[in-house]
Order: structure tokens, then C-alpha cells, then sequence
């Protein structure tokens, strides 16, 4: 499996924000419920940790999950936000 | 609160701190009967609607006016916002933000601030705005691409500078934002007033369209920009507001909570408000919001229309403005019977209208429609 060590973490006016409705990322002008693993994701895109790292700390939050499969959700997952300009790579 | 009355938490709160302000936008969307400023909601009294609605479950707060930063206090309200965990966003045309100012809103907690042009060159943005502060706002501008807020460019477009749109995008994105908004002119309030000189033409509106998804494509990942088609130009109308009491409320300077900027304009409302009525109750039973939440007020052919769970059936003020009845269906969707309000003829005939009702209001000078109503500020 080839290495992830970009460090991403959320952008500048981006937060997780944990409520009884449920996990949002909030961005200007909108917001985006979290599903599945979002939450345990974004909890841990703070610039120190290497992508692979969260890989590895999922895994043993959802234990039995295949670890390629998990780390394939994570890139896609983080490749979205990117895209939205809510995750930056450091 | 029983059940019965229970409705999902509102994500917004737009607060219309005040609707003074130092610029006097002919395309402003708020209300001509300006409200005064010793009506508005004192300080404590925003902050207890802050706090209320971040218990009611609001997730973010949109600072607008008027100018916001009119007020003193409006550094201490993002930060009561702040600290009931909501999402803060600053609307502002940056005028009247000292440095000392923009410091206390980091302090604040302020997320996201968005910047106002009215055009990319200085002489079409004081014509529009009615004053000539573009210079201070490019400063500005250039100080907060590196700032620690979130960062909007607002680009707002209408007939004035839709012919050189590919200059404001550019203009837009020199400044390094995370997002730009191109905005069309909301037609309510002053902006209704001058919708004949504002509104573009379908050929200026078509090159728009064009030239955002152009942009979107060479600036993907790089720089986030919001459009939205104008509603007078698509064939069904806009869910606005997300649909009436379903997503926002806002509060207006003296502390009516409205389903939006517009519905002061509509006849026979009754509106509650914040110094009385705590935020919990005014969303789950105000008459005003209650009066076209759901679907049980609509008419044909809204009523049996599949697209009546998206669209809301559109906009009720925009309804009640052209057609004088806010039950109707939106006359910009096509399947309304009132479509041909807003067709083939657009601009000319509304052009005709304009030149009835600034005839008629007294001004004293003949004002014809060639010529701009701007806003006069509250004392």
C-alpha cells in the first residue's frame, strides 16, 4: 500500500461542530452533516497526524473493517473536502 | 412544548443588527421604511436571542444590516455567538472597520467575512452605491486574504457591470478569497424601487452564466464560487429561503423574527418579537411563520406539483409584489398562471412599472426612470 503522509487539517472558518441533531461541518454560507466515519475523520485532521496515521487510528475504532477499504474511504473523504477548500494539506 | 408543535431547529439566524449604514445602495434589499435607530434591540437583548437560538439548536449567525459594524457593540455580539458555539459570519462593507476593530473580531471569535463590491472600477461602484468608498474597500480587501477569518469576495452583479463580468471575477479572485459570491440583486425594497436601471438584460444574464462556469472550471479546488441562476430567468422558481420557516429566521433591527429580509412587505402579517417572545416559541408557533410553512396553504398548480417539496412553491413576497396575491403560485415558474408577468417582455416592462410608481411617490422632483432612488438612512 503505497505511503499517505500528507498532514491535512481543516481550513480557515471550517469546524466540526458535535450537536444533539448531529455532526456538521460548518463553512461559510453552509454546512455539511457528517455520516459513517466523517466525524472520527475530521476529529483527527488537525495538521500533526499523517493521513496514514488516521488510517491507522480508524482501524482500531472500527475493527474488522479491511484496512485498504478504510484507507481508500479516508482519501476519498478528504479528497471531497478538499475540493470544497475545507481540508488543506500542511 | 409538546410535540405537536415540534419542528426541526432552525441551521440559521440572519441578524439584521441595524439598517443604518454608511453607503446607500440603490439595489439595498431593505425595506424602504427604514427602521430607526432608537428602536433597535439593545445590546443584552441580541445577546439573549443569541443564546436562545443557540438552544433551539441554530448552528450559524449571519451579521448583516443595514451595516453591521454601524454598531458599536457588534464585535461583542459575534462574540456572544461565539460562545454559544455558533458559526459567525460578518456581511459588511468593510466601512467603518478600524484595525483596532478587525483585532476584537479575531479576539471574537469572528469564522467568515464577507466583503461587498459593487463593481470592479470605482465609478460604476459609487454610482450604485451612492458614495465613493471602493478604495478603502480594495484595502481592505488585500488585508484579508492573509487574515484569520474565512474570506468571501461578494460580487454584485446587475445591469451596470454584467458587460464586463469576466473583470469582476478577476477582480474578485486578485484578492486571494476562499469564496466569491456573484450575486444578483435581490428585487425587493430599494432594489424593487430600481429594478427597471438594475435588472440585466437575458443576453447579459446568458454571458453571466457562461462566465461563472468558466471560472468554476479554471478555478476548481483553488476558489469556491456561489451562483445562483436569477430566478427571473429559470423555469421554476427558487426554494427561498430553503422554504418559508423551514431552515432560517431572521431578526430585523427592532427584534421581529421574519421568515425573511421581505416579509414586512406582505399585508395582514403579524409578526412576534424578541423582547417579548422567547426564540423557542417564535419558531415553533408564530403566526408568521406558521402562515405558509408546509404545504397546507398552497394553491394550484403548486398544490399538486411534484416539485412542491423542493421549490416551496417559491417566493411569497416575490408573489405578492407582482401579482398582489402571496398565495399565488411564484410567477417565475413557468407552470404559473402568472408566468407572462416575468417573460419575453422582462426588462421593458418592467421598465413601464417603474415609471408608474416613481411617478407616483411624491418625490416632487419628476424623478423618471432613468434615474436612481437611493437610500436615505434612518436618523
Amino acid at each position: 500500500m503505497e505511503e499517505n503522509r500528507h498532514r491535512p487539517k481543516l481550513a480557515r472558518g471550517c469546524r466540526l461542530r458535535l450537536t444533539e441533531q448531529g455532526d456538521f461541518l460548518l463553512m461559510p454560507e453552509s454546512m455539511l452533516q457528517m455520516k459513517g466515519p466523517g466525524t472520527e475523520i475530521l476529529k483527527r485532521c488537525d495538521g500533526q497526524r499523517t493521513v496514514d496515521e488516521i488510517v491507522g487510528e480508524l482501524a482500531a475504532l472500527y475493527v474488522g473493517a479491511p484496512r485498504e477499504q478504510l484507507k481508500a474511504e479516508v482519501e476519498s473523504f478528504l479528497a471531497r473536502l478538499k475540493e470544497k477548500l475545507a481540508i488543506v494539506e500542511v | 412544548m409538546s410535540n405537536a408543535t415540534h419542528k426541526p431547529a432552525p441551521l440559521a439566524l440572519i441578524c439584521e443588527l441595524t439598517h443604518r449604514c454608511p453607503l446607500r445602495c440603490t439595489y439595498c434589499s431593505n425595506p424602504v421604511e427604514l427602521q430607526k435607530a432608537s428602536a433597535e434591540l439593545k445590546t443584552a437583548e441580541w445577546q439573549q436571542a443569541l443564546r436562545q437560538a443557540a438552544e433551539l439548536g441554530v448552528l450559524h449567525a449571519h451579521f448583516t444590516g443595514g451595516e453591521p459594524l454601524v454598531r458599536p457593540d457588534a464585535e461583542e455580539l459575534v462574540r456572544t455567538a461565539h460562545d454559544a458555539a455558533l458559526y459567525t459570519n460578518l456581511i459588511t462593507s468593510g466601512v467603518g472597520l478600524t484595525d483596532r476593530r478587525l483585532d476584537e473580531l479575531e479576539r471574537a471569535g469572528l469564522d467568515h467575512f464577507q466583503l461587498s463590491f459593487q463593481d470592479s472600477g470605482p465609478e460604476i461602484a459609487a454610482e450604485i452605491a451612492g458614495v465613493d468608498v471602493h478604495e478603502r474597500k480594495v484595502k481592505l480587501a488585500k488585508r484579508l486574504a492573509d487574515g484569520p477569518f474565512a474570506f468571501t469576495v461578494n460580487m454584485v452583479v446587475h445591469r451596470k457591470n454584467l458587460d464586463h463580468i469576466e473583470e469582476l471575477i478577476d477582480f474578485a479572485v486578485s484578492f486571494g478569497p476562499q469564496r466569491i459570491e456573484i450575486a444578483n440583486v435581490q428585487y425587493y425594497g430599494w432594489a424593487y424601487e430600481n429594478r427597471a436601471l438594475l435588472m440585466p438584460t437575458r443576453e447579459q444574464t446568458d454571458r453571466c452564466i457562461a462566465a461563472v462556469a468558466n471560472a468554476r472550471e479554471r478555478l476548481k479546488g483553488k476558489v469556491n464560487i456561489d451562483f445562483v441562476i436569477p430566478d427571473y430567468y429559470g423555469r421554476y422558481p427558487k426554494a427561498c429561503m430553503g422554504g418559508w420557516g423551514r431552515q432560517i429566521l431572521l431578526i430585523d433591527p427592532v427584534g421581529d423574527a421574519l421568515p425573511c429580509h421581505a416579509a414586512k412587505v406582505l399585508p395582514g402579517m403579524s409578526f412576534d418579537n424578541v423582547r417579548t417572545t422567547p426564540l423557542a416559541e417564535i419558531w415553533h408557533r408564530s403566526e408568521a411563520l406558521e402562515k405558509y410553512r408546509g404545504e397546507e396553504w398552497m394553491e394550484e398548480p403548486c398544490r399538486s406539483c411534484d416539485r412542491r417539496s423542493q421549490d416551496f412553491g417559491g417566493c411569497r413576497c416575490q408573489a405578492y409584489m407582482l401579482t398582489g396575491r402571496a398565495e399565488a403560485t411564484d410567477p417565475v415558474c413557468s407552470l404559473s398562471p402568472d408566468h407572462a408577468l416575468v417573460t419575453s417582455e422582462l426588462p421593458e416592462h418592467l421598465h413601464e412599472l417603474v415609471q408608474v410608481s416613481v411617478g407616483s411617490n411624491g418625490d416632487g422632483d419628476g424623478g423618471s426612470a432613468g434615474e436612481f432612488k437611493y437610500r436615505v438612512n434612518p436618523r
